[in-house]
């Protein structure tokens, strides 16, 4: 059963929860094989109404402690464009489309999106083109995104302060 | 008149002591040896505190006590340094209790505040920043970047002003940094001892930073 998790963060997004659960997108997710998608909504005002049947599952909820066991299950992600969500998404090796938000442009956040996005590592668009770029992107051509090194801070560290081993 | 000239002469020769200083400070490079020690972690708020205790998990048991700042508001943060601190503790059961305190100070600047209320709150949590920093001596600040971390170096740097200490800081700044530094990494860019940069396009514009790669 594959699955889309669209997450919005600890604020709002109302344009791409309603964008993703218009009918127009529901139809396009069906087409490309999912049958499950999950929205976490923040604080949002646009709360769309859950429903399950035999070939497709909408489910809705605000926050969770940890987006974790959600992130693993899912097969695509859509998500704001916040660091967090970011960084965690493709660290568990999951497709990532970013949302901007236009009515937040200065919005510093999107400069790691942005450099992601020329990195090959995530696609890349606004809720007018989601539905458009749902339909003609080629997953396989993300690039997969290397693990940091917190290694190579330590060991600098440990140099700069004289640390004894 | 006369006064007012020796006023401001004086006022001019103690600035310039205090800047003499200040350079003397961050220019002293002396390796100490040593075999622990103490560290204050600025944490700030959100993002801020997933990213620096994710720098915290390669770090070695030396580098303990390990103090805390979080903004005063800031619960999720606090909630975050207890499960990372107790995780650690479970890894490594040779270590008896994990040493580190959590303390808390006002946000130093809310999102959207005015220019000139940012102004005045830093000079609040100034007030508060420097008997916290001087009560901790740490050997080590380690930050990267929420507004918090601004009072705290400046205070730890008066420690070394004053001749008190000399405290290392270190400023790591955040990953979604990618061309532009931060408020925090630019004020802190000129009075860090070490200004790790995680792009290298920043790199290239301050060729003074350190950039080892993505580290987060």
């Amino acid at each position: 059963m594959k699955c889309v998790l669209v997450t919005v963060g600890t604020t709002s997004f109302d344009d791409l929860i309603a964008c993703v659960s218009a009918h127009d997108t529901l139809q396009i997710i069906k087409g490309l094989g999912y049958s499950r998608l999950v929205l976490q909504i923040g604080r949002g005002k646009v709360v769309p109404e859950p429903f399950s049947t035999e070939s497709f599952a909408l489910d809705v909820y605000r926050y969770k402690d940890s987006l974790e066991e959600d992130l693993q299950k899912a097969d695509l992600v859509i998500s704001h464009a916040g660091a967090g969500s970011c960084l965690e998404t493709l660290e568990k090796r999951k497709p990532l489309v970013v949302v901007v938000n236009e009515k937040l442009m200065n919005n510093h956040q999107l400069e790691l999106a942005k450099q992601l996005y020329k990195d090959g590592h995530l696609f890349y668009c606004t809720c007018s083109t989601l539905p458009g770029l749902l339909q003609s992107m080629d997953l396989s051509t993300l690039k997969c995104f290397p693990p940091g090194q917190p290694e190579k801070f330590s060991a600098f560290l440990d140099k700069v302060v004289g640390l004894q081993k | 008149m006369a006064s007012v000239l020796i006023l401001a002469a004086a006022g001019a020769a103690v600035a310039a002591l205090l800047a003499l200083r200040l350079w003397v400070v961050l220019h002293s490079r002396v390796l100490v040896p040593r075999q622990s020690l103490s560290l204050l972690v600025v944490a700030g708020s959100g993002g801020h505190t997933t990213e620096i205790l994710r720098l915290l998990e390669n770090l070695s048991n030396a580098y303990s006590p390990r103090h805390y700042i979080i903004a005063d508001t800031d619960e999720m943060s606090a909630h975050k340094i207890n499960s990372f601190e107790l995780n650690r503790a479970d890894r490594d059961p040779s270590t008896m209790l994990p040493e580190y305190y959590i303390h808390r100070i006002p946000r130093s600047r809310e999102v959207q505040q005015s220019w000139l209320s940012t102004v005045l709150t830093t000079l609040y949590s100034m007030w508060l920043s420097f008997p916290l920093t001087h009560r901790v001596k740490p050997d080590l600040v380690l930050c990267n970047g929420p507004g918090t971390c601004v009072p705290i170096c400046i205070s730890a740097l008066l420690l070394g002003i004053l001749g008190i200490k000399k405290v290392i800081i270190v400023y790591v700044e955040s990953i979604c940094r990618v061309e532009h530094l931060s408020l925090s990494g630019k004020i802190l860019f000129h009075l860090s001892d070490y200004f790790i940069v995680q792009w290298p396009a920043l790199k290239e514009k301050y060729p003074k930073s350190v950039y080892l790669g993505r580290i987060v």
